[in-house]
């Protein structure tokens, strides 16, 4: 049993990526799409509380929204697994449950 | 019945800055015809919607507030309130409004609708569904 969560707001911008880590389950994905790939950069002063609060779940990043935003595939944070839109399909297809938090 | 599923709203948001408060809250009514398992969370931002003594009049807004009062009369009767959300921003349960519902199991007494949950319990509620709606 679990959930795929996705997140598509900057975590500069607001708390929802915080609420999100804040309430996943161990085991559960997390996917980073649109503005929400942000939080997964490494190097800036979300990138710690990311890795802290997401230690239990699997980090996800929406790739194509990466390279959108011109952001190097090298700084994707470590441990973030970087997917294409049949995976995200496939994650979707998968789990018990798909939440989005908006 | 077996295709009755556990629908979860889930409100993040304020109430009158956005429109996303009030559409769930017509969302919801639209659903609770289909005869469903429903609950309501309020986390973050979202429990500022249940706050009591809302006045629009003056900001020319429509005060959607006292249909989640009506909520019961659609066997919608489970909102579950984050504690810390709570704390965060100040409030207390003596803050929000006064929700219930009556029991038609218990000689329609009238019970609380809302329960303050843990954030912990919270999660448990969100993973314990079938289908979760954000807002």
């Amino acid at each position: 049993m679990s959930t795929l969560h996705t997140v598509n707001k900057s975590p500069f911008q607001n708390q929802t990526l915080i609420s999100c880590l804040g309430h996943a389950k161990p085991g559960d994905s997390v996917l980073l799409l649109e503005d929400g790939v942000y939080g997964a950069m490494s190097g800036n002063a979300m990138s710690e509380v990311v890795a802290g609060m997401g230690a239990n779940v699997k980090l996800f990043v929406l790739g194509s929204d990466v390279t959108a935003r011109g952001i190097d595939a090298g700084r994707v944070a470590e441990g973030i697994t970087s997917v294409n839109y049949e995976e995200f399909v496939g994650m979707a297809a998968s789990c018990d449950r798909v939440q989005n938090w908006l | 019945m077996s295709d009755v599923k556990k629908f979860l709203y889930v409100n993040r948001k304020a109430p009158y800055g956005t429109i996303y408060a009030q559409e769930a809250l017509e969302v919801v009514l639209i659903g609770a015809a289909f005869d469903q398992d429903v609950s309501l969370a309020f986390l973050d931002d979202g429990v500022f919607q249940l706050t009591k003594g809302q006045d629009t009049k003056d900001a020319g807004l429509k005060n959607f507030s006292p249909t989640f009062r009506a909520l019961g009369d659609y066997e919608v009767t489970k909102l579950y309130v984050e504690q810390e959300s709570l704390d965060e921003r100040g409030l207390t349960l003596d803050d929000l409004q006064d929700i219930q519902y009556e029991d038609e199991d218990d000689d329609y007494n009238e019970k609380p609708s809302i329960i303050v949950v843990s954030r912990a319990q919270m999660a448990d509620v969100m993973a314990d569904q079938d289908v979760v709606l954000s807002f």
